[in-house]
């Protein structure tokens, strides 16, 4: 198989994958086999392509030209091959924790869960993959769509106002902001590839500059810049394992994905510093980063907690791509793997707590290490990943964002940093702390309260284990990682 | 031998096929000859649009006159697109028709809802067709008396009231534009366009030549139904049986904007148009208000039907606006919606001519919970609804694309913020639907309601697959409309 078949077939097997999963809508064994092995299929797949960017190998296929001088067209660059590496690896693990949970929770239409989950996977590999802002910009839009019906799972007033607030906010900011800034892009430089260097030095300038990065960073609703972030804490009325992948991993990630390669291949960073008026922005990833964590600390219902931690999560990325330097740069791009696999354990852990004992909300789960203990070890090692504490991945993100910000001569941001973790340990923390160390609200649990071990599904169990060692692992092998992406930077 | 005749043949065809079905009388045999014959007429214009792409411009002179004197048939790209778009859409309606006529119009009208469907298309494929200002007149009352004819025949007794409506401003709107080539042929003595195209430059001081263009645009835009000239078009598309609504929304107003594009670039020409005329402010302006306008009104309707009739309106003011920035990417960008919004719309009503023909209403209250009876037709609204919307990969998508560029190259950084506002809206008026045929629980007689048969399935379907497929693959649609604009902004003196 060569790196170009690869490369088309990531986007292929996914869109094959949801119409063979609807044609088994009456063997739900069949049906999940489908959903698994299309799973190992595209990580095989996409592995296979590792090596080869690994060393240096950039493969691209052109698809079909849609419009004039702008094909569909697919480039593997590192930042998009460590992104699409994390999606496809965690969709496996997603898979195995979404049988347990559908299954436990006895969820209706859940072949329409499946189909739209594969296109979902579709898009997040299109958006991974695009060779340029249009093939970003349609993947990115078949992402917004496929997750709608997944957000709207349940049907009832409440998810569809949710899914209201999801669509029109993510809808209105790419046609109403990106697409513009795409096509005057388009109209200013007659391209829209991604180069090294970005393509905007010379036809855009003065104010203009700022405008388009406005609309650039807004239209990207996905990376949840504030006051465009009300969408995720909206889109957790969704099954938790869309919430796990999608709203902690793939949607989002290819939001401040999307907002990178805008600033590394498009502004192209020594445009970006020359530019005047656009640190705003950097200020405005600062405050989302402190404002959501503050949010994230009054939030009871656990799932909404941590869409607001994610919100605030992200703009750390957002922050280290404003910086516009190497170090903020490669900073930005781990930071977007570590926090993929803390996050995504933890919403696994809250969705592994709601099947298991239907608790919602943080106050109800006092006493809850005692009974699903190794749920809340996995609880606690998402947490002190996300915090960014050795022996976890988090800490490399944190790490070479503080040196980028350093590097910048930005000591505002450097405090920021440090504050945003503190909040990150006050709003995390005391879940695990008083799961293991309080006695259980016994008017709470009421005749919920069972002794002894109560565990989530044996899948869940299996999904929480392998991201947790994964945080764990990242700490000891992100080598490779950063030597591929240091790439992006240091051409 | 024939190949030099079909210019000819486009119109003559359905022509005659027309009386001939009076005389057949017998409903499914007719509807068996009209299907034939739109089909006849779409291989014909299929061909044409070959023969102009490869050979240039076609000039057929009708029983062998020459002009000034005879009527001449004049084809370029520009219009031999337009006789594609007509010919097709009818050609798709008609299999959809069969049961759907059956169901809505009475029994012994039958053949005759056969014989105005086929004369309306010799009337709209005549007016794209001739190069002659005074035929195109003729053809114009021709698709219009016809038009009336077919909206008349809707179930609803309100029909009648949209009619008359539309029959009152139709002919308002034909007889201003024909007291607009009136005074054109005053000025200039002829009324074959190509010969006006040279004369008026000579004449462009008169004023009798501003009141013509003047004339012309608010004739020709009552029939377009450009803001503020819209008002027949809700109630007509309402009330009208659902295959006329989905033939005449997907081609009459189209051909008018044809009308528009061949008037002002070919008879006055450019410069005259937009400089002489301050045409582009004007046209701007219309434009403008109408995609705000349109899709506006279009949140509040309580019926689909309305609901997409003024989505209509907002999307001919997207027409409007590539028509006024006059450049070749603004001229593309109109001639290449003509195309789109014909899939769109045109799959779109016959969905919900699927819809009348299961459930009889349209109503949006009454579309709850359609989306788990009807799981087909639901799902067919919700993609031509997103082409609607102008999500990528489908042809909303491309026309918006084209049109803001066009904006953009220019300039018109206003035009651009409100093709997307109106985007936004689209949103708005297309997701009311779609959430109460998903998510509100349906009633006894909905939940009750069967899939709506295979053969209006196929057709609906094929107009909705349309919109996918023209909007991944435009190398033909683009590739021609381009083409289209060069050949109409260069004709001008």
């Amino acid at each position: 198989m060569t790196p170009e078949t690869a490369t088309a077939l990531a986007i292929v097997i996914p869109m094959v994958a949801a119409p063979l999963i609807g044609l088994l809508d009456r063997q739900p064994n069949l049906r999940e086999s489908v959903t698994l092995a299309t799973a190992g299929l595209l990580f095989a797949t996409v592995t296979s392509l590792l090596l080869d960017v690994m060393a240096g190998a950039q493969p691209s296929v052109t698809l079909i030209e849609t419009l004039p001088g702008l094909p569909i067209r697919l480039e593997v660059e590192p930042l998009g091959m460590t992104f699409a590496a994390v999606a496809s690896f965690l969709w496996i693990v997603n898979s195995i924790y979404s049988i347990g949970y559908m299954r436990g929770h006895n969820e209706k239409n859940q072949t329409r869960f499946y189909i739209c989950f594969a296109l979902a996977i579709c898009g997040t590999m299109g958006v991974a993959f695009a060779g340029n802002m249009l093939t970003l910009f349609i993947f990115y839009e078949v992402l917004t769509l496929s997750t709608y019906p997944l957000v709207t799972h349940k049907g009832d007033r409440k998810a569809v106002m949710a899914g209201r607030t999801y669509l029109g906010i993510l809808l209105c900011t790419s046609i109403g902001l990106q697409l513009v800034a795409v096509i005057w892009t388009w109209t200013a430089t007659g391209t829209l590839d991604f180069r090294e260097g970005g393509i905007l030095a010379g036809s855009v300038e003065g104010p203009e500059v700022g405008i388009l990065l406005f609309l650039y960073m807004y239209g990207i609703g996905k990376a949840a810049l504030m006051p465009v972030h009300r969408w995720l804490p909206a889109a957790m009325v969704a099954p938790t394992p869309v919430s796990a992948l999608l709203h902690a991993v793939a949607v989002v990630k290819a939001g401040v994905f999307s907002v990178v390669k805008v600033v590394v291949y498009i502004f192209g960073l020594d445009f970006l510093n020359a530019a005047e008026n656009t640190s705003w922005l950097l200020y405005m990833a600062a405050a989302t980063i402190l404002i959501g964590s503050i949010i994230a600390l009054r939030q009871d219902n656990l799932k909404r907690r941590l869409a607001y931690s994610t919100v605030s999560q992200l703009s750390y990325i957002v922050l280290g791509a404003m910086l516009a330097t190497k170090w903020g740069i490669v900073g930005s791009s781990l930071h977007l793997v570590m926090h993929a696999f803390g996050k995504i354990t933890l919403f696994f852990c809250a969705g592994a707590i709601m099947v298991a004992s239907h608790k919602t909300e943080v106050s109800q789960m006092r006493g809850i290490g005692r009974t699903m203990p190794l749920t809340t070890v996995g609880f606690l090692i998402g947490s002190l990943s996300i915090i960014g504490l050795p022996p976890f991945g988090g800490m490399w993100g944190k790490w070479f964002l503080l040196l980028g910000s350093f590097d910048a001569g930005q000591l505002a941001m450097v405090a920021v940093l440090i504050l945003g973790t503190i909040l990150n340990i006050l709003y995390l923390m005391p879940i695990p702390f008083h799961g293991f160390f309080s006695k259980p609200d016994v008017a709470v649990a009421g005749h919920h309260h069972q002794e002894g071990i109560h565990e989530a599904p044996i899948p869940c169990l299996i999904a929480i284990t392998v991201t947790s060692l994964g945080c764990l692992a990242l700490f000891f092998f992100s080598e490779p990682a950063y030597e591929m992406l240091l790439r992006i930077v240091t051409p | 031998m024939i190949e030099a005749h079909l210019p000819a043949l486009q119109v003559v065809l359905p022509l005659i096929a027309a009386p001939l079905c009076v005389l057949l009388r017998h409903a499914g045999l007719v509807w068996l000859f009209a299907t034939l014959v739109t089909w006849a007429s779409l291989a014909v214009a299929i061909a044409l649009l070959q023969q102009v792409l490869a050979g240039g411009v076609i000039v057929y002179e009708l029983g062998g006159w020459e002009p000034p004197w005879g009527i001449e048939l004049r084809i370029d790209e520009a219009n031999a697109f337009v006789l594609v778009i007509v010919a097709s859409i009818a050609a798709v309606v008609m299999p959809f028709a069969k049961r759907s006529v059956a169901d809505e119009v009475e029994a012994d009208k039958i053949y005759l809802f056969y014989s105005m469907y086929l004369l309306c298309l010799t009337g709209l494929l005549g007016i794209a067709i001739t190069g002659d200002a005074f035929n195109l007149f003729v053809f114009l009352e021709i698709s219009s008396l016809s038009s009336y004819v077919l909206i008349a025949l809707g179930k609803d007794r309100r029909a009648l009231h949209a009619a008359y409506q539309y029959l009152i401003l139709g002919t308002i709107g034909a007889t201003f534009y024909l007291i607009g080539v009136g005074f054109l042929y005053i000025a200039t003595g002829t009324l074959n366009m190509v010969d006006l195209a040279e004369r008026i430059p000579q004449v462009q001081d008169l004023q009798s030549v501003h009141a013509a263009i003047a004339f012309i645009l608010i004739g020709i835009g009552l029939k377009a139904a450009v803001f503020p000239l819209h008002l027949w078009l809700p109630n007509a598309y309402c009330y009208a049986p659902s295959v006329v609504t989905a033939f005449l929304a997907a081609t009459a107003t189209k051909v008018s904007i044809y009308v528009l594009l061949r008037v002002f670039f070919t008879v006055f020409g450019a410069d005259f148009t937009f400089g002489v005329v301050p045409m582009t402010a004007i046209l701007m302006l219309l434009g403008g208000a109408g995609m705000l306008v349109g899709s506006l009104v279009a949140i509040f309707q309580t019926n689909a039907k309305r609901l997409l009739a003024y989505s209509s309106i907002a999307q001919i003011g997207y027409m409007v606006l590539g028509l006024a920035i006059g450049s070749v990417t603004g001229v593309s960008a109109a001639i290449v919606h003509l195309f789109n919004h014909a899939m769109m719309k045109g799959g779109l009503f016959l969905v919900l001519g699927c819809i009348v023909f299961r459930s009889g209403s349209t109503l949006v209250r009454d579309l709850a919970g359609v989306g788990k009876s009807m799981p087909l037709t639901s799902a067919a609204f919700v993609v031509g609804g997103l082409s609607l919307i102008g999500v990528p990969l489908t042809t909303g998508f491309i026309s918006k694309w084209v049109l803001i560029e066009a904006a953009l190259e220019e300039g018109y950084w206003y035009a651009a913020v409100l093709v997307v506002f109106s985007s936004l809206l689209a949103i708005a008026y297309v997701w009311r639907v779609v959430e109460v045929a998903y998510f509100q629980e349906p009633s006894r007689e909905v939940a009750a309601l069967r899939e709506a048969p295979m053969i209006l399935l196929a057709p609906t379907w094929l107009l909705i697959l349309a919109n996918i497929y023209f909007g991944v693959d435009t190398s033909v649609t683009l590739g021609v409309a381009e083409q289209a604009a060069r050949t109409l902004i260069g004709a001008g003196p």
